[in-house]
């Protein structure tokens, strides 16, 4: 391995790259688009009507009663209830990845029968600012409607505003590191199975084995050109995610690992998809029946702990779960010692596909 | 001299097609070695055998005493090399490519006086996907010298060329030998070979059928020289008569086979003579290009070609 070489081998590389303005547009516009879209259809689906987790410590109290009718009867909330048991609201919230919650407190309805104000404890999880205006809204105009029907006195029963106590994440959230997986997958591996065919085709290895630069040269400094890419679009995608759509995740070092590591793992698999193959257009069908599994089963689009356990069982197979896994670690739930196992997990991988794609891959044939 | 190359029964197999079908030469060093042959004759797969760029089914290899196939990486940085269809990144301009070259190759290279050498610096700074054909051409050149190689394998490097821009190659060419180089050059031109190559190898079904300088072959396998002078019917009849040679007659035109050079003093005499109008005396010789058009097409015409074939490389197919 030879540094100057692979800097003037990047170089020319990039050079070509940058200018084929196709394949940039499709490297950097792309995720970006699609996280657009998907957010548009989460925020969506998500705005019809907000879930709202109610803990009624006085069940039965005419006030409470009459005050959750009230709510109801306003249509923008739907409403779940739980019961004392389930303990702290705020924890049961946050275990459970909701957003909004309200406690009404055990002595409401005698408090209020009393004439001394009550407060109800509104919990919304600022990152989802649609959500938690539209909950305390409707939450303080049906307290004002209690007071005047019942009392007449306009503040008797009042909102107490809570957030919920850490981040509550929606799929959007998991949106963001699963999409960056998703390039990381995708954007090595078709490329890398394109361009073997092309060198094949245009005789590019034989001009290249022709001079001194090496196999292991040649791939290393795709690999870099890979790993500045998926840079750029990782900034790129965290950035419109949290501008756009208040998505949690915040751009960490500890990404880097991943995002070198995971797209080590995919160039040298692409490369190797290329090589293993005779023709390109084999090339193409082994490489999409790789990616196409994959993309859907490890946590890009949908977070994998909402899979069943048979289809959970098939993406800790594969090497996207935890690149995406890690992602989620770093990104979402602070989670150093998960992190560090996805990555270590990731990093064996990537040199087995490395180790392979070095061997199966030929400058000249026989 | 030195030799830079050596083939000894050379076989190479795609499958069930014998390419190349035994074949034997030498190139020595600081020699222009030009391979002539039609078509499919197995030029190319030869080369790539030489570049190392093929495995030899059979037979020796030495290129520069090394083995081509399991010393190809310190071959690469002695040899230089056009390939017959020269292509490279399409987005990237001669002047880039050359740099990328002198920066694998570790050489401190001018890129400007690389293009300038190749006639290309004007378009130092076009991408490849817009060059023409011959300038394409002219950059594998150019790259091929970067390394500043004691050996280069040039593949049909005029093909397509205008006649401009071949004798500038040429020129190129003729450069590098006298810089001591040594040149291996397949082409279909005959004039090509004839004035750039020291040697020259007829090949043909992956078998060489003679070999030598431009001008062992044409004498060994080229019609006797001609004497031409412009004149009437009669004149022919009279060359005919006196001296006894062969003579044919065209429009106006006498051509009469000579053995030696006192023979032309006699035909003239002869013709002077005879009293009738002479005028434009010319000497013919066979070009290479009628020989090898009688040796190629005698073959494919299936003739007896054990008279073709010069020792060491004789033997049926
Ligand atoms: N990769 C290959 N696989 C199978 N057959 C091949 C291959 N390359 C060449 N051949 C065959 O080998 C024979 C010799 O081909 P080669 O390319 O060496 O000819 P050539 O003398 O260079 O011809 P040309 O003047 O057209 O370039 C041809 O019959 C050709 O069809
Ligand atoms: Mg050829």
């Amino acid at each position: 391995m030879n540094p100057r070489r692979i800097a003037a081998d990047f170089g020319v590389f990039a050079r070509g790259y940058v200018r084929n303005r196709v394949g940039l547009f499709f490297a950097l516009a792309f995720p970006v688009i699609i996280i657009l879209l998907f957010g548009a259809i989460y925020t969506t689906a998500g705005s019809s009507t907000a879930p709202v987790v109610v803990q009624d410590l006085d069940p039965g109290g005419a006030s409470s009663q009459q005050f959750l009718a009230i709510l109801n009867a306003s249509h923008d909330l739907s409403l779940s209830f739980v019961n004392a048991s389930v303990g702290n609201l705020s924890s049961y919230l946050t275990s459970r990845g909701l957003t909004a919650g309200l406690v009404i407190p055990a002595n409401f309805s005698a408090r209020i029968a009393a004439n001394q104000s009550a407060g109800v404890v509104v919990y919304t999880d600022p990152g989802q600012a649609s959500v938690a205006g539209t909950v305390q809204g409707v939450v303080s105009a049906s307290l004002v409607e209690l007071n005047l029907e019942r009392t007449h006195t306009p503040s008797l029963a009042y909102p107490i505003a809570r957030n919920v106590g850490s981040p509550i994440f929606t799929d959007i959230d998991y949106l963001v590191p699963g999409l960056i997986g998703f390039t990381i997958l995708t954007s090595p591996m078709f490329a890398m199975v394109e361009l073997t065919a092309t060198y094949r085709k245009e005789k590019l290895f034989r001009q290249l084995s022709l001079t001194p630069l090496t196999r292991g040269e040649w791939l290393s400094s795709k690999i870099l050109w890979y790993v500045v890419l998926t840079l750029i679009s990782a900034a790129l995608m965290v950035s419109v995610g949290d501008l756009l759509f208040s998505a949690h995740a915040r751009l960490s070092w500890g990404m880097l690992p991943f995002l070198v590591l995971g797209t080590f793992l995919f160039v040298s698999l692409g490369m190797l998809s290329g090589s293993v193959t005779r023709t390109p257009e084999t090339a193409a069908v082994v490489g999409n029946a790789i990616t196409f599994p994959m993309m859907f089963l490890s946590g890009t689009f949908f977070p994998v702990q909402e899979f069943s356990p048979a289809l959970q069982a098939v993406a800790k197979v594969l090497p996207l779960y935890y690149v995406i896994d890690g992602l989620n670690s770093v990104m979402l739930f602070n989670d150093p010692t998960r992190a560090l196992t996805d990555a270590l997990v990731v990093l064996g991988i990537s040199l087995v596909f490395f180790l392979a794609a070095l061997r199966a891959f030929r400058w000249r044939d026989e | 001299m030195p030799r830079a190359v050596e083939v000894r029964g050379l076989v190479k197999e795609y499958g069930a097609l014998r390419a190349v079908n035994g074949i034997d030469f030498d190139v020595e060093a600081g020699s222009v070695f030009a391979f002539l042959g039609p078509n499919g004759a197995g030029k190319t797969t030869t080369v790539e055998v030489l570049e190392g760029l093929r495995r030899a089914t059979a037979g020796s290899v030495s290129v520069l005493g090394l083995d081509p196939w399991s010393q190809g990486s310190e071959l690469h940085r002695r040899i230089g090399v056009i390939p017959q269809e020269f292509r490279f990144f399409e987005k990237i301009t001669p002047g880039e490519a050359v740099a990328y070259y002198a920066a694998l190759f570790d050489r401190p290279t001018l890129v400007d006086a690389v293009l300038e050498r190749v006639v290309l610096l004007d378009k130092k700074n076009d991408r490849f996907e817009n060059l023409s054909g011959g300038q394409k051409q002219k950059l594998g050149l150019a790259l091929a010298l970067v390394s500043e190689p004691e050996l280069l394998f040039l593949d049909e490097p005029t093909t397509g060329l205008d006649p401009h821009a071949r004798r500038s190659i040429w020129e190129v060419i003729r450069a590098l030998r006298r810089e001591g180089r040594t040149i291996f050059l397949t082409t279909h031109y005959l004039e090509e070979a004839q004035l750039l190559a020291d040697r020259v190898a007829i090949i043909d079904h992956g078998r060489i059928l003679t070999s030598g300088t431009a001008d062992s072959i044409i004498a060994e396998f080229g019609r006797p020289d001609r004497l031409r002078l412009d004149g009437p019917p009669e004149l022919a009849e009279a060359l005919r008569r006196t001296t006894g040679r062969p003579v044919r007659y065209d429009r106006g035109r006498v051509e009469v086979e000579v053995g030696g050079r006192e023979e032309f003093v006699r035909l003239l005499s002869a013709a002077e003579a005879s009293g009738l109008p002479w005028s434009n005396v010319t000497t013919v010789r066979d070009s290479l290009e009628d020989v090898f058009v009688r040796l190629v097409g005698s073959m494919d015409e299936g003739e007896v070609r054990a008279a073709a074939l010069p020792s060491g490389a004789g033997g049926g197919r």
